[in-house]
């Protein structure tokens, strides 16, 4: 593919609002992860909540798509200056002509739940209050985030489950190339809600402590919640020194089953050699790979395979889940963008929260965060139904 | 800006009153009068016999139509990308899983809750017909189906190789029908390919401002404003006619995509 610039990025989750935040903890590895206070939830796990998500006011105009996912999507667009270079591109692009595409996997279902509890005890209606396609339905997150931003170009949400907001990229990539757009915004956002909480410990996937990707004692995921973006556009004649680019994006399915890996890592190992194809290099080409990593027995397992199938044993890897928690349709998105904070500022993470390397996986885990320069970073990003997107990003 | 050119090989259909692509070909050709009734579900042939019965609505809509459209131009699944394109995830599975949070137990089934995700008909898909290949799935609300049909078309000029587009609706049951009422079960499929190739038809995609096309038959006309999916049909209304010609599908606000088809090269 042809390089896109990575204009503007900005991330918000449990480690806090914004790159700075989210680099500093990252470079401690400090964990955000804190047993589970979230609403009425009655489970014996850890989450990863952001903090002051319910202070959130949506601009007037917009009140009708207030829910915890929009209200974390404004808190998100607002650091670092993002939503500002967005409006700035507007002016350079036109506003018709930056598409938004953006992944989620749950949208605003926590005010479906909440209705639910409301309905009308004689007739079972839901409160009129409730405004499904604002809050619920799965594009209410791309459509809240394309308002606030005043756009006016083409516009979805990409639902994959965990592989949602990787896969964005390649969508966002593609548009650009036929033409379709000129720039784009591209990110994740999910929220915590009962549907992941109560639907992951139905498969028995929840750790009761913070998870522990690549430990020998991991016991499973803890889901987080997160706010991730990316302003998209071509590589300029001369980028700045310090520019990152999205330099591959690879896709595949796994084709074995809807909620447990290729036991191989098929699919994932298909999707990360087809992100090296992408961006024209080899897997010495990578210096770090952030691992889709998510703590659960199988997972790890699984990717570990597929990664040392393609890269090697030597190659620093780490999963920044045990600092974030899991957190789904947004986990691509910010994962990219702590891909790209890797190669900016020359740090690869170690992973939080993993004390005895599982030696069973032979992949080169960081324990330690360490400073060295990184020109390209690998993305792993996977997720139910067998769906898998891996991101290569690097100077270009 | 020129437009994004696709050729269409193969195409299924299925709706309220539309059993098959060509039943509602001889009635967007107007050879056959629409008779409004309710969509027939078909048995998902593809699944094994103990995920016939958990599987959903939109998945058993999705596997019928992408393989009658693969049956169709006479190709196979195995390697073909795929876009699945819907205003929702299975709404009967959304609400039995609101329903059980909602009581004091919160018990959720394994089945239900992998089933529940907005890719579960891609998960289905690429299961049963072995298909490793890439594949996405997205939502826009109303404006799915156009979400769709751009992604789909971009993604052949990418990858320069045929990609199978599903779009469907599954709807809500009550209550949430009464905040979302989707008339009834609908879906398509598209199998689209490299502009250069023979097929029905060559459609060229541009995004435009322009009215969207409205159907001369009243009863279709409101299934078009009632069922997002069903926005394909002035697009299929052409093929259906083999007429070359623009449909003008509605989009997304003002944003609509204007359809031109033509006779493939």
């Amino acid at each position: 593919m042809r390089p896109l610039q990575l204009t503007r990025t900005t991330m918000t989750s449990c480690l806090g609002r914004g790159l700075e935040a989210t680099r500093a903890a990252l470079r401690a590895r400090a964990s955000g992860l804190a047993p589970c206070r979230f609403e009425t939830v009655a489970l014996d796990t850890c989450v990863g909540e952001v903090s002051g998500v319910d202070e959130v006011r949506l601009a007037p105009a917009l009140r009708g798509y207030d829910c915890r996912n929009n209200r974390l999507a404004a808190l998100g667009l607002e650091q670092d200056g993002f939503a500002g270079a967005v409006r700035a591109a507007a002016v350079r692009f036109g506003a018709r002509r930056i598409g938004v595409f953006l992944g989620t996997s749950t949208s605003g279902i926590l005010q479906t739940e909440l209705a639910y509890r409301r309905r009308d005890p004689a007739t079972g209606a839901l409160p009129p209050d409730f405004d499904y396609a604002r809050t619920h339905n799965t594009f209410s997150v791309a459509d809240f985030v394309r308002r606030q931003l005043g756009l006016a170009g083409p516009a979805w949400t990409v639902s994959t489950a965990c592989s949602s907001s990787a896969k964005v990229f390649g969508t966002a990539a593609r548009l650009i190339d036929a033409g379709l757009v000129d720039a784009a915004v591209v990110g994740g956002v999910d929220s915590l809600c009962l549907t992941t909480l109560y639907g992951f410990n139905s498969l028995e996937l929840l750790s009761p402590e913070p998870c522990r990707p690549y430990d020998a004692a991991r016991a499973g995921l803890s889901i987080g919640e997160a706010a991730g973006f990316a302003l998209l556009e071509p590589m300029p004649a001369s980028p700045a020194a310090d520019a990152v680019a999205l330099l591959g994006v690879g896709e595949s399915s796994d084709a074995h089953h809807m909620s447990a890996p290729h036991p191989e890592g098929l699919g994932a190992r298909m999707a990360i050699e087809a992100a090296l194809a992408d961006a024209g290099l080899g897997a010495a080409d990578i210096d770090y790979v952030n691992l889709h990593g998510t703590a659960t027995p199988s997972n790890d397992a699984a990717e570990d395979k597929a990664v040392v199938g393609v890269c090697g044993t030597r190659t620093p890897c780490s999963s920044t889940k045990g600092a974030t928690g899991h957190t789904l349709g947004a986990a691509g998105a910010i994962e990219a963008v702590i891909a790209a904070l890797a190669v900016r500022h020359g740090f690869m993470p170690g992973g939080a929260n993993t004390r005895d390397l599982d030696t069973a996986l032979r992949a080169h885990y960081l324990l330690e965060s360490r400073e060295a320069p990184v020109r390209r970073a690998l993305s792993n990003s996977f997720g139910f139904g067998g769906t898998n997107c891996s991101l290569v990003l690097g100077r270009a | 800006m020129s437009g994004l050119a696709v050729c269409i090989e193969g195409v299924a259909l299925l709706g309220p009153g539309l059993a098959d692509w060509p039943a509602a070909r001889a009635v967007l050709a107007g050879e056959s009068t629409y008779r409004a009734a309710p969509t027939v579900l078909p048995a998902p042939a593809l699944l094994p016999p103990n995920e016939r019965r958990r599987s959903g609505t939109a998945v058993k809509i999705a596997l019928a139509m992408g393989a009658a459209a693969l049956e169709a131009c006479g190709r196979e699944a195995a390697g073909i990308a795929t876009v699945f394109a819907s205003s929702s995830a299975d709404g009967d599975t959304c609400h039995a899983i609101c329903e059980a949070l909602a009581g004091p137990e919160r018990l959720i089934s394994p089945t239900r809750f992998h089933n529940s995700v907005h890719n579960a008909a891609a998960g289905y898909w690429s299961i049963a017909t072995r298909n490793m290949a890439p594949s996405t799935s997205v939502c826009a609300h109303d404006a799915s189906f156009g979400a769709g049909l751009l992604e789909a078309c971009a993604l052949v000029h990418a990858l320069g190789e045929a990609v199978l587009l599903f779009a469907y609706d599954a709807p809500y049951p009550e209550p949430l029908w009464a905040k979302r009422p989707v008339a009834d079960a609908f879906g398509t499929a598209l199998v689209l390919a490299p502009a250069a190739g023979r097929g029905l038809a060559r459609l060229e995609l541009e995004l435009g401002a322009q009215a969207p096309s409205r159907l001369e038959d009243a009863a279709l006309e409101t299934l078009r404003r009632q069922i997002p999916t069903a926005r394909c049909l002035p697009l299929l209304g052409l093929l259906a006619r083999a007429e070359p010609g623009t449909a003008v599908l509605d989009y997304l606000d003002e944003l609509r995509l204007a359809a031109t088809l033509a006779p493939c090269a």
